[in-house]
């Protein structure tokens, strides 16, 4: 299977440090890869370099195109954003929309009729477990109630896409704000989200929600890759201490290890 | 909030009190004319000699008070509109074209053909003098357009509210300067409409500002409409917008273009009228919601109301005399911005 996303050579400098340095990695449809590493490693950076949000040397390629041809054009750029949908850590959204009109938001200025966007909607509310908070004004939600409700604007989003087209998702850090059982669910959902011939790209903390729900891990470390493969042979003490300064216990837990 | 209301309500109550506004706006003034001749009125000056009414009310009628509720209707409906865009644009509900001081710069342009615009005719001849009318909409827009891009660049492209509203205190003052020195080398002719246009009033009404003033508005209204949703996007965020598929700089250029033209026309029109565009947006977004597809009409509908009711209150509150609307406006609107900075405080320090 071909990647749907190519990171060649890529880095990023500032004036002091480097915040990357020379990744090449690819990503396929049909995966949950899980960005793993200490705070300050580069894993949002990455991920920003990969939305194009931040300025990177080397070479991104989307959908086998380099990142800068999809804004060649409003029509380009809107094909993409049919297949290419981003949640961002933080929502700056202070305007007083109803969840339910910020899910709506996630289709973009487009053409669907309103019909079709009501059932569309409500079905993404369902499914990121946000339909009771649908009424309700977006400002007074809590961060977490925040976070489910731009996961269900995403996934509107990307129901524009023809059915069985190849999609990307990037996730930035889903579950810093959930509670235990949303953490749970958002990573249940991402891997729903990753079998419709989606490649999905989480950036996490906790290692044991990586350990349970992701097929690959890419571990970063001081801007470079430091492993890259199955959660099971990553998430190892020794590796783990190597990266994280902590030296943690494996404790076998069915069909995957928690680390303690 | 429970207070919104749907189209249903809103639409025919709007327009109602619209109705309600302007007949008041015909009927008030120095010669008092009933409900009755009203109508009279009109259909004498628009038919000359269909209806018998005093021949002073048909010219009073067509000539003073209707061309005068128009410019309110279209200038407060653009300062409604520009309130509402400006306020998508940068993100935050305390945009408004006078504090950031865009009617300033617009203030400065008109300002600059006031006094100096009877020189430059002299100097470069016929041609100019013909465009002459054209000269003030033009200048105003230009200084519009430059003092937007100057303060989204210093704002932090709308990130960082605190240096956005610091940003009009330094333009507002720049402009402030700028004005003082045209009044100070103006002549007394130029003088008096200066002292009109910096207080803002409806005075001026004729039908060529009613002409050129709904020329504006007509075609930047429509083309703002039709980025409504593309704003709707962008108040997600501008990293976000892009992801939804909206050339966002593109988007900012054209927001800035327009808002600044249209701020040009009703700023040479009816001089600097303060914080319509703060109050109607914000009234429309708690009794209706964000959405621009609908938060724009509506402001413009609203715009105009309040436009209007402000100039029959300044034009009877004094009378005979006439009090100038932008002080009116500025009383009631201040208050208001305080009000809403007090309740923003939190958000305004993040």
């Amino acid at each position: 299977m071909k990647p749907v996303i190519e990171i060649e050579q890529v880095s990023i400098e500032f004036p002091r440090r480097r915040l990357l340095d020379n990744i090449n990695l690819s990503f396929c449809c049909g995966k949950l890869t899980a960005l793993l590493g200490p705070n300050g490693c580069g894993k949002t950076s990455l991920l920003r370099a990969i939305a194009g949000e931040q300025e990177c040397g080397g070479a991104v390629h989307l959908f086998n195109w380099p990142l800068a041809d999809w804004d060649r054009s409003t029509e380009i750029r809107r094909r993409l954003a049919q297949r290419f949908g981003v949640l961002p850590q933080h929502s700056s959204l202070t305007f007083a929309f109803t969840c339910e009109e910020v899910v709506r938001l996630g289709f973009g200025p487009g053409s669907l009729s309103r019909a079709e966007q009501r059932e569309r909607v409500q079905h993404c509310l369902r499914r990121a477990d946000v339909w009771h908070l649908r009424e309700r004004l977006f400002p007074s939600l809590s961060g977490g109630e925040k976070q489910r409700v731009q996961l269900a604007r995403v996934l509107a989003q990307l129901t524009l896409a023809d059915p069985g087209t190849e999609k990307i998702l990037l996730l930035d850090e889903p579950t810093s704000a959930l509670d235990l059982r949303h953490q749970h669910q958002v990573l249940q959902l991402a891997r729903e989200v990753a079998a419709d011939n989606t490649a999905v790209l989480v950036v996490l903390h906790d290692l044991n929600l990586a350990a349970r729900y992701a097929d690959r891990v890419v571990m970063l470390s001081e801007g470079a890759v430091r492993g890259d493969g199955p959660p099971a042979e990553l998430i190892q003490p020794e590796l783990v201490e190597q990266i994280y300064g902590y030296r943690g216990r494996i404790l076998p837990c069915g069909d995957y290890h928690a680390l303690l | 909030m429970e207070m919104r209301i749907n189209d249903r309500t809103l639409l025919p109550s709007l327009l109602l009190l619209l109705l309600v506004g302007s007949g008041l706006s015909l009927a008030v003034g120095a010669i008092s004319i009933g409900w009755r001749d009203l109508f009279a009125a009109l259909a004498a000056w628009g038919w000359p000699g269909s209806v018998e009414v005093p021949e002073q009310y048909a010219l009073v009628m067509g000539e003073i008070r209707l061309p005068r509720l128009l410019l309110g209707l279209i200038v407060g409906g653009i300062l409604g509109l520009c309130g509402a865009v400006m306020q998508g644009m940068f993100r935050n509900p305390l945009a408004d074209p006078g504090i950031i001081g865009v009617s300033a710069g617009a203030g400065v342009g008109a300002a600059v053909v006031l006094v100096l615009g009877g020189a430059l005719t002299a100097f470069a001849g016929g041609l100019l003098a013909k465009v002459h009318w054209l000269l003030l909409p033009l200048f105003a827009s230009a200084g519009g357009a430059f003092t937007t891009w100057l303060v989204y660049r210093l704002g932090d492209r709308g990130k960082s509210v605190v240096m956005m509203l610091l940003a009009g205190v330094a333009i507002n003052a720049l402009a402030g300067a700028a004005i003082g020195l045209l009044n100070y080398i103006a002549d007394d002719r130029a003088l008096r409409d200066l002292a009109m246009w910096q207080l803002g009033s409806l005075a001026g009404a004729n039908w060529t500002a009613v002409a050129v003033a709904a020329l504006v508005l007509v075609p930047t209204g429509v083309l703002l409409w039709r980025r409504a949703e593309a704003l709707n996007a962008l108040l997600l965020g501008e990293a976000e917008a892009r992801h939804l598929g909206v050339d966002v700089a593109r988007l900012k250029r054209m927001l800035i273009v327009l808002t600044a033209l249209a701020m040009g026309a009703a700023v040479s029109a009816a001089g600097m009228i303060g914080f319509i565009g703060l109050v109607v947006p914000h009234a429309v977004r708690l009794l209706r919601g964000p959405d621009h597809v609908r938060l724009l009409p509506y402001s413009v509908l609203a715009g105009g109301l309040l436009l209007v009711i402000a100039d029959v209150i300044a034009r009877t509150l004094v009378a005979p005399a006439e009090m100038p609307v932008g002080i009116l406006t500025a009383i009631l609107g201040a208050p208001f911005f305080m009000f809403l900075l007090w309740q923003q405080r939190r958000q305004i320090f993040q």
